[in-house]
């Protein structure tokens, strides 16, 4: 919304730069996009008038000019406007000029005729296409006959009047009019204002409600009020009010739809008017649309209704669509002596979902949506068909014709000084905060220490104390409020188990290495459905931006491919990354997916690149093993971790994937990415592990106590066996851990061989087994016998041979 | 020659052949030949007995002190062989140590969850509790709870990615404000949380929007808490995030969750508040939103709001880091470039 700032001046006194009170605005109402002026970035553009001019020998198209622009000498300018005319006042860009998008303007020849200059339209000084009337749509712009020659065009244009662009939020609708800027700003800068615009007296010997009548529903329009106005002539308007409303980003059309804009953009009232003769039977109604029924709106579009939208129709079809637009049929032309005005209150939801609909947002239906002053209606309708009796010669008939007629009153609210203070950490006196209410229009009546606090219905938004209490402290200024700490009862501040568990996780993870990677929780069907150990419905979004963020997430897993793909393709061959975040599962039955926290890492390429002294080892699946038995082993969990050959995971390779358990439970899994799915993902050779971080969060923890270092030494045993090709180095630990006895330590797998000298079908195993006991000097009788013991399980059970 | 000059003579040959000894070894078979058993001390001392009785413990004595001289002897200079063989050994072993060292493997933590760890252990120190909610949220806590009815306008502020007509990826982390307004026992004294996390919007990805980013939401709500007191708390977090000669200012705003509505300013980090192109000159840059709980939320929750009440703030740690480190490009947190993470440690 464009606030002029000269518009202001006229109701203000102003002591600030344009600069300096859009500042004021934005710290005390909304904020302010910017503050410009028309002729930002323009210059050397002056009124010349055209003297003569003649075709151009060899372009017929173009007219070699004589233009006079104050000077001793015309200036020669080549112009291919259609529409050059002898005597009339124009815009001339001198040679040197700069005109709209940054150009400048030189001395140059056109086709072989020196051109000096440059005769402009509006849209080549900046005018944006929309604003530009359409009768100077094509062509050069005539300046007013009485414009001085060589002076600069912008103070004729109202190019000077700086502009300042309010970003106005949904509860601050009174601020979308000059009247509401100007109420708002008296209340800030602490002056007087009048801004009761009121109506000439009517012309018009005829009643308003001869001609028409009118019929609204309260629900779709609270208020819903015509006037006729007859014989007015339909002319482009005075520049003065063209400016006006360029200026504020609204294109003059005609004197009459011109006046309904001004009222709009001055009043907060957003108006209409209808050719009188083009509604059928005189007969104007608010009513739902009729499934099918179509209608041609001002902008040309056609659009077929339903039966949630709501139209204004004369007896026989709509003719408007309420709030947002009217029709083409019964628009004001050249031609139309009669006209009806409409001013209302269109229900805000109805108007927000029909501007959805349509894709139309409109002045009208952006006020309409947030309300407007129900108080000011038919004040609003007067004014405007007074304006119309000055600028269109027009006759308004009696009175106004009532379809709806909301009763509207002021609001009164009681809130207290105490009461005030108590939110904003002020100490205002009750004649201070008084003061600011009168400031702001609303008048209070004070009552042993209550305030009842009356609000205009300018101020709609404003209904609870809430409400008052935010007016006091933006009038106040918010830099006046103090700046304190709360001063309440000690609470101690703490991360949750859970919390703390996450925190650490991410922090083992980074020293092994893997640096943190966020990607998107929203992906593809395909990826999410990747490395699933369950099976589980995908969670759908209704209305997608696109199919690469349509479904969540099931898996860290394919979010940190593309990630190692993103850096691949960009030459970064190592990459070790990790992500923690929520996954999404669903049962079939279920409408909102389980988040379940998952922890997931993905090395591709190595860990360290090679140094001088250091070759580079390229990630494994024992070094992704490493990494991921490390960070488990810091969880302190009570049960055991097993690692369980898995071939089901189909995006895993089937002999290199292992599937993590504590205790029974299956927590995760830890591999190579299946060679295929690489290749998919374009990436390299890929290790990866996803966990389950809720049940390591819900996991029993061992307590970790501190055991005394036993005095007495250890003894170490090597055992080396030739085990065949199947046994794994678990069931083989397993029988070790089980038969070692008591003091059986700790035990290290130290060589695993399948080279010269071991027969087909068998491997060398070796481990080293640490016995200790912490009571007394352990005996060599005693570890002779545990090793024998284990030597003969492991012949019986798994038939190892030891060397 | 008398016995004793003997021995004298016996020292000072000795000396001379243990100084000009040039390795250990040598020296050893000088040691053996010196003092050993059949050394020449000791065969000098086997003429003791031809001396008279008086004059035998002082020869005695004479040759255990020539004996000692020359083992001293013999150790200062094993100690210097020793030293000179250390020596060159070390001198041989000289490294350029301008090498580079080895590599260690350390990731990087990721901006934005530095940004966050940063605000939840500010607050945690302030005595608030870090909740996390759901990503996938209710249109009741999102929205309903937070004021915000079916048909608001301000819902379109909001673009949401439902996946059915109730449940929506949660635009923000508020809802927890309602949810935990909702369970809090106030007996025990006032509600403080924040509540960080991944909220989504349903926008097409540019340099300043992303359909996935971050918040952290805070609320304090007691008997007594005023705006003054929102004020101090921004700016603690402002000074301890950013420096203390960051200033904090407030401007009228609009959440429908809260009333007054406030956004927070602090001063433009590129250019210290004298005016910047990144700042359009006004020396200040929108962080925030804040204000004080509307008393429709509180209410909703099942809070009397003429009991209670307080302030409630959202922070966006993708734009502190933005603003922190001169991020253009929001996209960049969530494109896991490697060597854009690996500039933050
Ligand atoms: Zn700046």
């Amino acid at each position: 919304m464009l606030l002029s700032y000269d518009w202001l001046k006229d109701y203000l006194d102003i002591n600030l730069s344009p600069e300096d009170l859009g500042e004021k605005i934005e710290r005390t109402s909304v904020e302010v996009d910017s503050v410009s002026k028309r002729s930002d970035g323009l210059k050397k553009i002056v009124v010349g008038k055209i003297i003569s001019f003649e075709k151009h020998p060899d372009a017929g198209h173009l007219n070699i000019c004589q233009i006079d622009v104050g000077e001793d000498e015309p200036l020669q300018i080549v112009c291919g406007a259609p529409n050059v005319e002898v005597g009339k006042k124009v815009i001339v860009a001198l040679s040197g000029a700069r005109v709209g998008g940054n150009i400048k303007i030189k001395k140059a020849k056109m086709r072989g005729v020196q051109s000096n200059g440059m005769l402009c339209g509006l849209d080549e000084i900046g005018f944006s296409k929309d604003v530009v009337p359409d009768e100077w749509k094509d062509g050069i712009y005539f300046l007013p006959d009485d414009a001085k020659l060589g002076n600069s065009v912008f103070d004729y244009l109202g190019m000077n009047d700086p502009l300042i662009d309010l970003d106005v939020t949904p509860n601050r609708g009174d601020m979308l009019s000059l009247r509401g800027a100007v109420y708002d700003l008296a209340a800030v800068f602490d002056q007087k204002v009048n801004f009761d615009e009121k109506a000439g007296k009517e012309l018009g010997q005829t009643e308003s409600k001869t001609d028409i009548k009118a019929h609204a529903d309260e629900d779709l329009a609270p208020i819903y009020k015509l006037k006729v106005v007859k014989d007015v002539e339909v002319k482009p308007s005075p520049l003065w009010l063209q400016i006006k409303l360029w200026n504020l980003g609204i294109k003059p059309i005609n004197n009459v739809v011109d006046i309904t804009n001004l009222v709009m953009m001055k009043l907060g009232q957003p108006l209409h008017a209808y050719d009188l003769s083009k509604i059928a039977d005189g007969d104007l109604r608010v009513r739902r649309a009729k499934p099918g029924e179509k209608i041609t709106t001002l902008d040309e579009e056609e659009r077929e209704l339903s039966a949630l939208d709501v139209v204004i129709a004369d007896s026989e079809k709509p003719v408007g669509l309420a709030g947002l637009m009217g029709g083409n049929d019964a628009k004001v032309t050249k031609d139309t002596t009669d006209i009806v005005i409409e001013a209302g209150v269109f229900a805000p939801v109805a108007t927000r979902k029909m501007a959805q609909k349509e894709l139309l947002h409109t002045d009208a239906s952006q006020r309409f949506e947030r309300g407007i002053d129900k108080g000011n209606v038919e004040n609003a309708l007067n004014y405007a068909a007074g304006l119309i009796q000055d600028l269109a010669n027009g006759r308004a008939s009696q009175g106004v014709v009532i379809g709806s007629d909301e009763v509207v009153k002021p609001v009164t609210i009681s809130i207290s000084a105490e009461r005030i203070n108590h939110v904003l950490g002020t100490s205002l006196s009750e004649k201070e905060i008084t003061d600011i209410f009168h400031r702001l229009g609303f008048t209070v009546e004070n009552k042993d220490h209550e305030m009842l606090v009356t609000v205009p219905t300018r101020c709609w938004d404003i209904k609870i104390d809430a409400d008052l209490i935010e007016e006091v402290a933006r009038i106040y200024g918010y830099d006046n409020i103090p700046v304190t700490l709360p001063v309440t009862v000690t609470t101690e501040g703490s991360f949750t188990p859970k919390q703390q568990l996450i925190k650490n996780s991410r922090k083992i993870l980074l020293g092994e290495g893997l640096t943190h990677a966020i990607s998107y929780s929203l992906t593809t069907e395909a990826k999410a459905k990747m490395f699933l150990l369950n099976d589980s419905n995908e969670t759908n979004l209704q209305w997608p931006m696109t199919n690469d963020h349509a479904v969540l997430r099931m898996n860290l897993l394919s979010g940190l491919l593309d990630d190692i793909a993103y850096n691949q393709a960009r030459g970064v061959e190592d990459v070790p990354f990790f992500e923690q975040g929520r996954v999404f599962f669903r049962e079939a039955d279920q409408v909102r997916p389980t988040e379940v926290e998952h922890i997931a890492g993905a090395i591709s390429g190595s860990l360290a690149q090679s140094t001088w002294n250091q070759k580079a080892t390229p990630m494994d699946f024992f070094g992704m093993k490493g990494i991921v038995t490390k960070y488990l082993e810091t969880l302190s969990l009570a049960d055991e971790i097993s690692y369980e050959a898995t071939d089901s995971i189909s995006e895993m390779h089937p002999g290199q994937t292992a599937l993590i358990k504590l205790g029974d439970e299956v927590i995760g899994f830890v591999g190579q990415v299946h060679p295929s799915t690489a290749k998919a993902f374009k990436i390299k050779p890929t290790f990866v592990f996803e966990l389950d971080l809720d049940k390591l969060v819900t996991a029993k923890k061992s307590e970790q106590q501190y055991q005394q270092v036993s005095p007495f030494p250890k003894i170490s045993r090597d055992m080396a066996m030739l085990v065949n090709d199947d046994i794994t180095n678990a069931q083989v630990y397993a029988i070790i851990k089980r038969r070692g006895g008591a003091f059986l330590k700790k035990v290290t797998l130290f060589d695993v061989y399948d080279g010269e000298h071991v027969p087909a079908g068998k491997k060398s195993l070796a481990y080293s087994l640490t016995f200790e006991n912490p009571k007394e000097t352990l005996k060599d009788e005693v570890v002779n016998k545990a090793v024998a013991k284990i030597t003969k399980h492991l012949q019986d059970e798994l038939d190892v041979e030891i060397r | 020659m008398s016995l004793k000059e003997d021995l004298e003579t016996i020292k000072q040959n000795g000396l001379k052949e243990i100084d000009a000894s040039t390795d250990v070894k040598s020296l050893n078979e000088i040691r053996v030949q010196l003092l050993g058993k059949k050394g020449p001390i000791t065969q000098a001392l086997r003429g003791i007995s031809k001396l008279p009785v008086e004059e035998r413990p002082v020869v005695g004595s004479f040759a255990n002190i020539i004996r000692d001289e020359l083992a001293t002897a013999i150790t200062t200079k094993q100690t210097e062989l020793e030293n000179a063989k250390l020596n060159a050994k070390l001198a041989e072993e000289k490294l350029d140590v301008t090498l580079p060292g080895n590599q260690v493997a350390l990731g990087h933590p990721h901006v934005i969850q530095q940004i966050i760890d940063e605000i939840e252990d500010i607050f945690i120190g302030m005595g608030y509790q870090v909740l996390n909610g759901p990503e996938v949220e209710e249109d009741h806590y999102n929205f309903e709870m937070m004021n915000l009815p079916k048909d608001h306008p301000a819902r379109d502020m909001q673009d949401t990615f439902y996946i059915t007509k109730e449940i929506l990826m949660r635009t923000h982390t508020s809802p927890m404000q309602a949810r935990s307004l909702e369970k809090h026992d106030f007996s025990k004294g006032p509600l403080k949380m924040i509540s960080p996390g991944v909220v989504f919007r349903r926008d097409t990805d540019d340099p300043t929007h992303s359909h996935q980013f971050h918040q952290v939401e805070g609320i304090m709500i007691d008997k007594h808490i005023t705006m003054a007191d929102l004020k101090g708390t921004l700016e603690t977090m402002t000074h301890k995030l950013f420096g203390d000669k960051f200033k904090v200012r407030l401007r009228p705003s609009y959440f429908p969750f809260t009333e007054p509505s406030v956004e927070a300013d602090i001063t433009c980090m590129n250019c210290g508040g004298k005016g910047c192109d990144v700042c359009k000159g006004s020396g200040w840059i929108e962080v925030l939103g804040a204000g004080m709980v509307h008393p429709n939320v509180l209410k909703m929750a099942g809070v009397d709001p003429k009991e209670y009440g307080g302030f409630a703030f959202g922070v966006g740690p993708d734009r502190f880091a933005m603003l922190k480190y001169g991020v253009n490009d929001i996209r960049d947190f969530y494109l896991d470039d490697l060597r854009f993470l690996s500039q933050f440690d």
